[in-house]
């Protein structure tokens, strides 16, 4: 028998409660989800779902903050990191990496994109020298498509525009050919088509490294598009796990199916609203066939 | 009338949930606190004071440059008078002076800012260029020099320091006024056909208050700051009466010997502006944290 | 057009309009007083005749704007009246005055930047513990405490109780000043070759510089703050975050130059606050400079004299908003690189 690869990511059983003036409040109840290598994994929910501290919990972001309780495992490469601590810290931008929403906003005003690129590349390795880290960020551009790298590592953020600056974040990203990228709604702040054109490059370059992919999302089409299976998470709560087929073709939770039809659609009826709150929403875990967390496969 | 009501209008701020967030700041609390105490110091000074009879250039003989403690918790100055009392007494004149210099200036500059961020033009202009007059010179010089002009007395220093303050309100609600004209119920107000006045005063000014208030109970110990500065330079009013700035000059004459003279006055200052300040930051805070 | 040249251009433009708002305002105000200047400059004991003729010679007859205009001419060849306080040219009198208040207001702006802009940094970097609790109570009595104030504790403690510094005035009681060169004590005195003397201007230069930086310390602490938490809460901070940056070099340099571009902006103001204080300080330390030389010609209505230290003062403070301008368009490439679009 084949030894089966470990995933690149595992979370089990976690949970994430803050503490603030009012008390203790839980925002995650126990989910698990994992990543296998080479993977593109979705995570959708609304906003306040908790996908968000989903992911930076992942990268041990923000773990030791004050108010913040964390339990359970998250095992990245194999290494329990739920705790935080200097391991994961190591790990951060180069085996791990993340790219984010604003692409513009994500990038410090104030400095080239030459001085950023240099930051990212030294970070880990302070030795490197500036001719070196300009001949790596040259080629990490040019990987996503960029035709003057040079032109760019020379610009400033607004100078750029916002399809360009969400290229400059993946070359980033994946200059230091990650083992797991997370991509916090990636191109939500960019048009359509921009956003379209960028999904594509990821996908493409992330074959090509053999990164494994976290697309946290509430964009359903984007999750479609990109992704092989795809976790739903409602109000801290994993509520259905299934590979992008299985869900779109056949979703089973009741939440889920509130989620797809409030897709708009092009022909027919305007736009259905979900409730706030239905009791129906807080039914249990739907796992469809073949899917299941590493340990504990189910059948459905 | 009806129609301007069913305009839509800003949300209203609900003040008692501004005081909640107030009264949860320790610091603001300890501001308020101590600032009560100084306002009711300063009130009653007649009252509470043990020698209210030092307040003119009278004290008593066989005490001077007394020491603090035993009958004068303070210490006496060169002529024998209550440090205490004359401290209580300084802080009614300070306190008089706070609230005369605001109620003047402030209504003077909340006007010129608002004509002048809503009217724009050459309205703005003129009116920004005289208050950018005003501003670049720096405040203490500019009152001293007014000083300078007038004979020392409390109503040409209050004179002086209300012509020097009212430009810091134009510019404030020059900026909130300004961003403002273009909101909703501005544009809406103006559709309906409402008139200028009202659209400054009705519409615009409430959404101000907000800052305003926080400016003007900081100011009440900037105001006393500049003012304790101008008498220290025996530019403010002249003796007997008492005043914290120059208590501390003549006081400075004797250090280090006599160290109350100096020390009591200073930190009479010091608690003053303090509490204002406390306080203008807890409600900066309390009005900022609003849905 | 280059927009830091632009930036230029208007801001001068703007503080040539302001100059001579403010020469009219100071002019008007120092012509419409009670009293009759030149009775006032001439003293009681002088005769109508010489009343009047100092009137005739001062222009004072005739129509305010004509005086004006008397007023301006006489400004632009450099003649801003004569004091009689001093009975000398009042620019000579601002001449021999001015670079003391200078030095002490430079050393006192460094003071400023150097301590404040830590202090606010690490303030910053701790927010809501303790080091930043005891930073902001720092900085909050730094600033409610006049500067007057901060000058007579230090006297009381570091010259009076622990006598590390001295007490008063620029150089020691027994010390020769070096030959006038620029009228900067430490800078004569470097070129005078005396090491010593440098030295001794040097100690006496703490202490009533730090008493006058207090106030701007704190209120640069402050504003270093707040700009540094709120650049905190940007996106590229998480993104530095995520990528391994130390947060030392965050708060130091990946933080600290956007949040200073705002702080830089304020700065400016806050230097019109060491002119003014400055005041207050040259008494408590019997310091030599201009402001001493105004109170001392604004009691004794030297108008000639108030004028002049008004205008230079009023001109000095434009002209470092200019330059702090110009710095701040020139540090932030959104200014600077405004017209360049990929």
């Amino acid at each position: 028998m084949t030894a089966v690869p470990p995933p690149v990511l595992a979370i089990r059983d976690l949970r994430l409660a803050f503490r603030g003036a009012g008390g203790e409040s839980e925002v995650l109840h126990g989910i698990s989800l994992h990543v296998n290598a080479g993977e593109k994994v979705a995570l959708v929910g609304e906003s306040g779902s908790g996908k968000s501290v989903t992911a930076r919990l992942a990268m041990g972001l923000l773990q030791g903050g004050r108010g913040v309780r964390v339990s359970g495992s998250i095992l990245f490469t194999g290494i329990e990191i739920a705790g935080g601590g200097p391991e994961i810290a190591r790990l951060r931008g180069t085996r791990v990496t993340m790219i984010f929403q604003d692409p513009t906003s994500a990038l410090n005003p104030t400095f080239t994109i030459r001085d950023q690129f240099r930051r990212v590349l030294r970070s880990h390795n302070a030795d490197l020298g500036a001719r070196e880290a300009d001949a790596i960020a040259e080629a990490g551009l040019a990987d996503t498509q960029i035709d003057n790298p040079r032109r760019v590592l020379d610009s400033y953020a607004f100078q750029l525009s916002g399809g360009m600056n969400q290229r400059v974040m993946i070359a980033m990203a994946l200059v230091s050919r990650p083992a797991l990228l997370i991509a916090d709604e990636p191109g939500t702040a960019l048009d359509v088509t921009v956003q379209a054109a960028t999904l594509k490059l990821m996908h493409d370059l992330t074959e090509k490294t053999g990164t494994a992919v976290l697309l946290i999302s509430h964009n359903l089409g984007v999750v479609r598009e990109f992704s092989d299976r795809v976790y739903v998470i409602y109000r801290g709560s994993m509520v259905e796990h299934g590979t992008t087929g299985q869900l779109f073709r056949d979703p089973r939770h009741p939440y889920t199916r509130a989620l797809l039809s409030a897709v708009p659609r092009i022909i027919g009826g305007g736009l259905p609203r979900i409730p706030e709150r239905s009791p129906e929403f807080a039914s249990p875990l739907v796992v469809h066939p073949g899917c299941g967390e590493p340990g504990e496969r189910r059948a459905a | 009338m009806t129609t301007l009501d069913a305009v839509p209008a800003k949300p209203a701020r609900t003040g008692s949930r501004a005081w909640y967030v107030f009264r949860s700041n320790p610091l603001a609390v300890f501001g308020l606190i101590i600032v009560t105490a100084i306002v009711l110091i300063a009130i009653l000074a007649d009252f509470i004071t043990p020698y209210p009879e030092h307040l003119g250039p009278i004290g008593d003989f066989a005490a001077m440059s007394a020491p603090p403690g035993g009958q004068y918790l303070l210490g006496t100055d060169t002529i024998g008078r209550d440090l205490l009392t004359r401290i209580a007494y300084a802080y009614r004149l300070a306190l008089l002076m706070a609230v005369v210099v605001l109620v003047i200036a402030v209504p003077v500059g909340v006007v010129v800012g608002l004509v002048a961020g809503y009217m724009g033009g050459w309205v703005d202009y003129l009116l920004m260029r005289l208050t950018d007059i005003f501003l670049s010179i720096p405040p203490l010089v500019l009152a001293m020099s007014i000083m300078g002009f007038l004979e020392p007395t409390l109503i040409n220093g209050m004179l002086a320091v209300t012509v020097m303050w009212w430009p810091w309100y134009a510019r404030l609600i020059y900026n909130v006024t300004r961003s403002e004209a273009r909101e909703g119920y501005v544009l809406a107000a103006e559709t309906v056909g409402a008139s200028t006045p009202h659209i400054l005063f009705r519409e615009i000014l409430p959404n101000c208050w907000p800052s305003i208030l926080t400016k003007m109970t900081l100011d009440i110990g900037f105001v006393i700051l500049i003012a304790s500065s101008l008498s220290f330079l025996g530019l403010g009013v002249q003796p007997p009466t008492p005043d914290l700035g120059s208590m501390v000059a003549d006081g400075a004459k004797y250090m280090p010997d006599a160290w109350w003279l100096t020390v009591f006055p200073a930190i009479a200052i010091l608690l003053v502006v303090l509490g204002f300040n406390l306080v203008g930051d807890g409600l900066r805070e309390a009005f900022e944290t609003e849905v | 057009m280059n927009s830091v040249l632009s930036t230029l251009l208007v801001r001068v433009t703007a503080a040539i309009v302001v100059m001579i708002g403010v020469s009219i305002l100071i002019f008007t105000i120092a012509r419409v007083i009670p009293g009759d200047p030149a009775r006032i400059a001439l003293g009681p004991l002088a005769t109508e005749e010489q009343v009047e003729a100092m009137r005739e010679a001062r222009h004072l007859n005739e129509p305010l704007p004509v005086q004006y205009a008397y007023f301006v001419r006489d400004v632009f060849h450099g003649d801003l009246g004569r004091s009689f306080y001093t009975n000398r040219p009042v620019t000579t009198d601002i001449a021999q005055f001015l670079p003391a208040s200078l030095e002490l207001i430079f050393v006192a702006g460094v003071l400023m930047i150097v301590l404040g802009i830590p202090l606010g940094i690490v303030s910053a970097h701790f927010k809501g513990r303790a080091a930043d609790q005891i930073g902001r109570l720092l900085a909050l009595l730094a600033v409610c405490t006049p500067a007057f104030v901060w000058g007579v504790i230090f006297q009381l403690v570091f010259a009076y109780f622990w006598p590390i510094f001295p007490l008063e005035g620029q150089l020691s009681a027994n010390a020769l000043p070096p030959p006038r060169v620029t009228g900067f004590m430490t800078i004569d005195a470097a070129v005078a070759g005396d090491g010593e003397l440098v030295v001794d201007a040097l100690y006496h230069l703490v202490l009533p510089s730090l008493a006058l930086a207090m106030a701007g310390i704190g209120q640069t602490a402050r504003l270093t703050r707040a700009n540094m938490v709120e650049t905190y809460e940007r996106p590229f901070i998480e993104m530095g975050r995520a990528y391994g940056f130390p947060s030392f070099a965050i708060a130091t340099r990946y933080a600290f130059r956007p949040a200073f571009i705002p702080t830089l902006t304020i700065l400016g103001l806050d230097f019109a606050a060491l002119l003014g204080n400055a005041f207050l300080v040259e008494k408590v330390f019997v310091w030599p400079g201009i402001s001493r030389y105004g109170v001392e010609v604004i009691i004794r209505k030297d108008l000639d004299a108030i004028v002049g230290t008004v205008l230079i003062i009023a001109a000095a403070f434009l002209l470092v908003n200019i330059i702090v301008d110009l710095l701040v368009s020139f540090i932030n490439p959104r200014i600077r690189f405004a017209e360049k679009r990929a």
